[in-house]
């Protein structure tokens, strides 16, 4: 290694070091760029599409659209939904499968979102709520048809 | 003490580098004996993070399983999937409406990206410099919220189903695509003053952990890790899926097989699949986002297998079928398991820092390796 | 106006006046131990804030600012957690050398604290050969180190003790070399007569080339002593989890997080007085007017700002770079900085001797 080549390396590596110095100074003097959300103080921006849990949404009359037809049953990966139906008497006397409660296993729902599009009524869908953290799991197994609730009119 | 601490007779040192260990990315724990600091040898025990995938989808349809890979290489889940997905259309003959394969051509390509920055990151932490990992966590997570206004997911998406996407494009997917790129550029000249160009991080990978091109052949690796070796093995360009043979991207390939060779060759492909997304963005053709398939997907009796270009290399899904709605077998061939398995090779003879540089340079996630 | 001299004048004089000259001394001794306290405490809570604000900043983020006004308690809240914790010994452990280590980690720092001048005249210990006792005092550090490594029975502690030996003897050979080449500059050992000697310019004004190289050289090798990265490798968080200190916890483990950074503050406060003039206000030849006003500044601030702006210089490069690797470290040493302090320091002799500085 000749004298210069020693002096060329330390030069071009103080250099190189120099360059990373100048980025890190920049950053430290511009705080415009800082890009932390302070998360409880400000709502964090959740797309539309984001998969939060599974929801029914009910119309004012506490109706939903869920048939009972076990469809995200079946396509549900890890047993998350868990159907029960009940026979309903219709106003003509006639017997019919219906809806009696549909439990939902948040705690085993990995948000693949195949129930969802296996869904033939459209009956559920994914909600942005996402904290879902509490203090027991019991909690976390919902029943997503409200008290009460029956079937929307004119889904079949 | 001293004949606890130094192991008897050949005055060798082994130690666990994890389970838990802030280099090892997870729970990958690493027998290593040293003299002084030099590696003699590196063993790697798996099996911490075993979830039996392969044997979970063995229960599962041909439409369930595809979101459990998604579990296996969590930074490529796009990839994961697609590939899944592309066994299964393999063997129905489904062909997938061209929309649906630029979409997917697409979120692979962002995958890539957004897999890369994150390893840029954790390879700048492995050799000890702590602010590129913050720096690249911001452009990571743009990529991450462009996921996840299409797919409704940041890391896990499930996205791809048998015969195309789940959903359409967001409407905002184009201009956030298009706001990203020149970001993105300008970033990856910052990493360059951060990192690529750095003396000290230069010291640190460049001669580190040779990997030849026969080594790499022998050992099975793929992906940058080989290509950084002089072997040219990129699957989307050796057998081209979806619509790779119709874009124009270079295979970067490096000759050194060194630490910084990967690291190169990683750059190297963040930018190559920055035009890619550049080429795509503007020619999304109208269509169907996804074919018309029956409910049931029955695979017919045989075996099929399919393989893709992960960020990590070539990620393989055999599926043997004998007619029914769950497959009778499957095998992921993942890519971390033969680069890690090149690891001893690698770091013998090598120091302490050298394994930790080696191991940032493999890329290793450990739930793709251990499945 | 009041300066510290005048204070402590006047507080020494009280003394006496009441408890005569024995008692005078032994208060004056109690008080100064008390400060000393104090002032470890006041400067640990200071530096690890300042730290994680100049860390936050340059990785885009915004730092603590939870606990208190801009988050400045946090600090203090950390203070008391890590207080509040077990400090666990391990089975196996050397039980007297475990403990013992950071304590005389701790005290190798109070000690150094000695010939530092806060002000004009305001120093706890002018002795003649001050800059000589700092670099004699600061390797008994790399003792503290190796105790703590090997009492630990814990193989990565031990690996790192073992890198930080051969780290800080190696290193201190510079950080030697660019101090006398002040030394020589300004022909005297001593704290307080380097300062004298920067009356009219600071020696990184006067004595151009030599000084300047030395300044970087002393800048490089201080990191490398106080064992802060890119020159980390007796933690090396990566690679051996915390080095040396991966067995300790709560208010041990306090104490060597605090040793750190009194070894910053006062490697910056050394490399502040022999480069930067130390209190010693700018002044520029004879521009009387200029020199005034810089002379209205507070001698303690002027000192203050030197030493927290060379702590920046420190801090930057660990936010900046990566780790070296042991054997490119010792090269860096051996190879580099060895021999460019070796021919800086005869280019400073010649200089001093045929007076070519201003």
């Amino acid at each position: 290694m000749t004298l210069r080549n020693y002096l060329r390396n330390i030069f071009q590596g103080l250099r190189s070091l120099w360059t990373g110095m100048r980025r890190t100074g920049y950053y430290f003097v511009h705080h415009k760029e800082i890009i932390t959300q302070q998360y409880p103080d400000e709502p964090p921006r959740l797309a539309e599409r984001f998969r939060g849990e599974v929801v029914m949404p009910h119309n004012e009359s506490n109706e939903h659209r869920c048939t009972g037809c076990t469809a995200c049953e079946l396509a549900c990966p890890n047993g998350t939904i868990k159907i029960i139906t009940k026979y309903e008497v219709t106003p003509e006397g006639k017997k019919k499968k219906a809806l009696d409660q549909f439990i939902y296993h948040l705690e085993l729902c990995t948000l693949c979102n195949l129930c969802i599009v296996a869904c033939p009524t459209d009956a559920i869908k994914m909600s942005q709520a996402f904290e879902h953290s509490v203090l027991d799991r019991r909690e976390l197994i919902k029943i997503l048809n409200k008290p009460g609730s029956r079937l929307m009119d004119g889904v079949e | 003490m001293l004949q606890e601490i130094t192991s008897t007779d050949t005055g060798c040192l082994t130690i666990n580098v994890g389970p838990q260990h802030p280099s090892t990315h997870g729970v990958l724990h690493l027998v290593i004996t040293l003299s002084g600091e030099t590696i003699l040898r590196v063993d790697p025990h798996l099996g911490y993070i075993h979830r039996s995938i392969e044997k979970m989808c063995e229960s599962l349809s041909y439409r369930q399983f595809i979101y459990v890979t998604s579990r296996m290489d969590y930074l490529s889940s796009h990839i994961n999937n697609h590939g899944c997905a592309l066994c299964v259309e393999q063997a129905l003959q489904i062909e997938v409406p061209p929309r649906a394969q630029v979409i997917r051509v697409l979120m692979d390509e962002l995958t890539r990206m957004a897999s890369h920055v994150l390893w840029w990151g954790a390879m700048a932490m492995d050799v000890g410099a702590i602010t590129p990992f913050f720096h690249a966590f911001r452009e990571r997570e743009l990529i991450n919220e462009i996921m996840e206004e299409t797919c409704g997911a940041r890391l896990t998406m499930n996205y791809m189903v048998p015969g195309g996407v789940m959903f359409d494009l967001h409407p905002n997917f184009q201009k956030r695509v298009k706001d990203f790129i020149p970001f993105f550029k300008s970033k990856l000249d910052e990493y360059d003053e951060l990192l690529t160009h750095n003396i000290i991080f230069k010291q640190r990978t460049q001669h580190i952990g040779v990997l030849s091109r026969e080594d790499a052949i022998s050992y099975g690796v793929t992906g940058p890790t080989a290509r950084a070796s002089g072997w040219a093995c990129d699957v989307r360009k050796r057998v081209p899926y979806e619509c790779y043979d119709r874009l124009r991207f270079e295979e970067v390939v490096e000759q050194a097989g060194d630490c910084y060779a990967r690291y190169l060759v990683r750059m190297g492909e963040m930018r190559q699949s920055l035009s890619l997304v550049e080429q795509l963005i503007d020619n999304i053709p109208q269509g169907d986002f996804q074919a018309k398939t029956k409910a049931v997907l029955k695979l017919p009796k045989g075996e099929f297998y399919s393989r893709v270009e992960t960020a990590r290399g070539e990620f393989g899904v055999y599926i043997v079928s004998e007619g029914g709605t769950t497959p009778y077998r499957i095998k992921f061939r993942s890519p971390g398991f033969s680069n890690l398995s090149a690891l001893d090779h690698m770091a013998r003879g090598h120091k302490i820092g050298d394994l930790v540089a080696i191991m940032g340079s493999l890329d290793l996630v450990i739930p793709d390796i251990d499945r | 106006m009041w300066s510290i001299e005048q204070i402590i004048g006047a507080l020494n004089q009280w003394l006496q006046h009441t408890l005569g000259n024995v008692g005078a001394a032994i208060a004056a001794y109690i008080l100064l131990g008390i400060f000393v306290i104090l002032f470890f405490s006041v400067l640990g809570l200071v530096l690890v804030y300042m730290e994680r604000k100049v860390s936050a900043w340059m990785q885009v983020r915004l730092g603590p600012n939870r606990v208190g006004p801009k988050g400045l308690l946090q600090t203090l809240a950390d203070t008391l957690k890590l207080m509040s914790k077990e400090g666990l010994t391990p089975a196996g452990a050397d039980r007297f050398l475990f403990n013992l280590a950071p304590v005389l980690m701790i005290v190798v720092s109070m000690l150094l604290l000695a010939p530092v001048a806060f002000a004009r005249n305001v120093q706890i210990w002018d002795l003649n050969i001050g800059v000589l006792y700092v670099s004699a005092i600061s390797s008994v550090s790399v003792l503290a180190v190796l105790i703590a490594g090997w009492s630990s029975n814990n193989k990565y502690s031990l690996l790192g003790a073992m890198r930080s030996g051969a780290q800080i003897v190696s290193y201190e050979l510079s950080a030697g070399f660019a101090i006398l080449t002040v030394a020589v500059l300004s022909g005297s050992l001593q704290v307080s007569q380097i300062i004298e000697s920067q009356q009219t310019g600071w020696w990184i004004f006067r004595g151009h080339l030599p000084v300047w190289v030395a300044t970087v050289v002393y800048l490089i090798a201080v990191t490398a002593e106080t064992n802060r990265a890119p020159f980390d490798l007796a933690e090396a968080e990566s690679e051996l989890t915390a080095g040396f200190h991966t067995e300790y916890s709560g208010m041990k483990f306090a104490l060597f997080f605090l040793a750190e950074y009194a070894n910053v503050f006062i490697a910056s406060a050394i490399g502040a007085t022999l480069f930067l003039g130390g209190w010693m206000p700018l002044h520029i030849g004879n521009w009387e007017a200029f020199n005034r006003v810089m002379d209205w500044i507070p001698s303690s601030i002027w000192f203050l700002a030197k030493t927290f702006f060379l702590i920046f210089v420190i801090m930057w490069f660990r936010w900046t770079f990566p780790r070296l690797r042991i054997d490119q470290l010792l090269e860096l040493e051996w190879k580099y900085l060895l021999p460019i302090g070796l021919v800086n320091l005869i280019l400073a002799t010649a200089i001093a001797v045929l007076g070519w500085h201003f």
